[in-house]
């Protein structure tokens, strides 16, 4: 396998700070993520977690510190230049956020119709559609509308829609959050299918553990359609790295092996036993 | 009292960017035709019921009002001249603006609120569209293009409302009525009367995005952006009347 530092970098913090009304969200925060890279980002609520999130996307600016994403500095780029760069990344968004006043189907076809980088022939928006929704395992509910879908479907939606021009780098923001268990399991499945299939980067926030360990030893069988532990396929490891954050500083970084290992009390409420 | 002031002076410039940002991005591709046509209608069609009756009694309570008020002076003859003066001038577009900052600028506001509260808009500029070009300028066209014509409807209706009153309750001939009302408008009124509410509606679209956008705190903060764009908006328009109104005596 190769070596994960010979992997073209897709996303970089470097020093990045961002604060809101004085207030700051994220302090002299720095790491990277690398092609085909995992990171599952774990912290309390208003750890800044979001906001990494939002400013790799250039939704949040940083206050000094520059934000590569696929090696471009995007700390200083107009909002129109930030398109072409956003058209490459997927976001899940907490709660969804799928729009009311559209379908599903109008709701996946969306970046698909205004992403101008894109450039989706029309005639080919609805089959690319019905594709993403299939992949969600909605194949459907293409003319319902998101108030008319359950929690966990509407999640699904909301992940189609991301993943429908194919990025390279996907950002999922808490997929589980509010979600049962069983509901829950499903999601993280399709994470890791989105993830084996499509070999994107991706960036998780979570409050769950379970979650970060199934992406960080899980992987998708195509042939049989569902997940296997990693250690069944060739090639073993999921290259996840954990990332906690108290108070928007980084204060882990890591393999799974040495998350577990740690000895601090915050970042250790963090962390259960392996499923 | 720097701090007081800090607040206010804020709004005012976030205010002043977006109207800018706004106008320029009118001449701006992409052009959402499609949300602009449904705006127009639901600010337009969906505010003609509310304006016809709104202008309907204003017409005929003014006709109430001033053909006692002339009878003093025995000049009952030209309660249509001040029904029409009073409602193409004053009446039409401010009660007509009201309506619609009451019924639009807090619909906007609310609309766009609980998008922001969602994270809606953010999606949106995640998923390469300016939440701008896309909520603001429709709203912007769509008002400015509306509100006049609703202003137009609302005089006429007013006038007509007046005419009922004159001739079913007062016994006023109806030749003179109409007569006195159509001779007792100018250009300049008619121009008085459809640039109000041109700026009107510029200030109940703005101020209704402006709210809805800076909406934070969950489901009560749309509560609050609601309330906020509506009283807003319904001040600027008398505070706008009375600069427009000034300008047009001034150029008499």
């Amino acid at each position: 396998m190769e070596p994960p530092a010979s992997k073209p970098s897709i996303l970089r913090f470097e020093h990045v700070n961002v604060s809101f009304d004085g207030n700051p969200a994220l302090r002299d925060m720095s790491f990277e993520a690398r092609e085909g890279e995992s990171r599952v980002i774990l912290g309390a609520a208003g750890s800044g977690k979001t906001v990494l999130l939002k400013t790799a996307l250039g939704l949040a600016r940083p206050d000094s510190g520059k934000v590569f994403v696929f090696d471009r500095d995007i700390s200083t780029m107009q909002e129109s230049e930030l398109f072409g760069i956003r058209s490459r990344i997927g976001m899940l968004f907490q709660e969804s956020a799928l729009f009311d006043s559209m379908s599903i189907e109008d709701n996946v076809a969306y970046p698909l119709l205004n992403q101008l980088s894109i450039k989706c022939p029309p005639e080919q928006v609805h089959s690319r559609v019905a594709e993403a929704l299939k992949f969600v395992e909605l194949g459907t509910t293409l003319a319902k509308f998101p108030s008319e879908l359950s929690g966990g479907m509407r999640r699904r939606a909301a992940i189609a829609r991301a993943v429908v021009t194919e990025p390279p780098l996907m950002l999922y923001d808490s997929p589980t959050a509010g979600l049962d268990p069983i509901t829950a399991h499903t999601i993280i499945a399709l994470l890791i299918k989105e993830r084996d299939i499509s070999q994107t980067t991706t960036l998780m926030v979570t409050h769950r553990y379970q979650d970060g360990n199934l992406i960080a030893n899980f992987r998708y069988n195509s042939k049989q359609g569902g997940l296997e532990p990693a250690s069944h396929a060739p090639g073993a490891s999921t290259r996840t790295t954990f990332m906690v954050l108290k108070e928007g500083q980084l204060v882990f970084e890591g393999d799974q092996d040495s998350l577990e290992a740690t000895q601090d009390v915050y970042i250790s409420k963090f962390v259960k036993q392996r499923v | 009292m720097l701090d007081f002031l800090k607040e206010p002076v804020l709004s005012i410039q976030e205010f002043s960017l977006l109207a800018g940002r706004a106008f320029r991005n009118i001449f701006r591709s992409p052009h959402y035709s499609d949300d602009i046509a449904f705006q127009m209608d639901t600010i337009g069609v969906g505010s003609l019921l509310i304006c016809v009756i709104v202008g309907f009694f204003s017409g005929a309570v003014m006709a109430l009002q001033m053909y006692h008020a002339l009878a003093t002076y025995g000049q009952v003859g030209k309660t249509g001249q001040l029904v029409s003066i009073t409602l193409v001038r004053e009446l039409g577009p401010v009660l007509t603006a009201v309506m619609v900052a009451g019924r639009n600028a807090s619909g906007i506001a609310s609309e766009l609120g609980s998008m922001k509260v969602t994270e809606q808009i953010d999606a949106m500029r995640a998923l390469g569209t300016d939440p701008l070009q896309k909520l603001v300028v429709p709203r912007l066209l769509a008002t400015s293009f509306m509100l006049p014509l609703l202003v137009v409807i609302a005089d006429f209706v007013g006038i007509f409302g007046g005419w009922v009153v004159s001739h079913f309750a007062l016994a006023l001939p109806s030749q003179q009525y109409w007569l006195t009302a159509w001779q007792a408008l100018d250009g300049k009124d008619v121009c008085e009367g459809l640039l109000k509410p041109f700026f009107f509606a510029i200030v109940i679209a703005l101020i209704g995005c402006f709210y809805g956008l800076r909406t934070t705190g969950g489901t009560q903060g749309v509560g609050r952006a609601t309330t906020q764009a509506m009283v807003m908006s319904t001040v600027m328009i008398f505070v706008i009347d009375l600069v427009i109104t000034k300008i047009f005596v001034d150029a008499v």
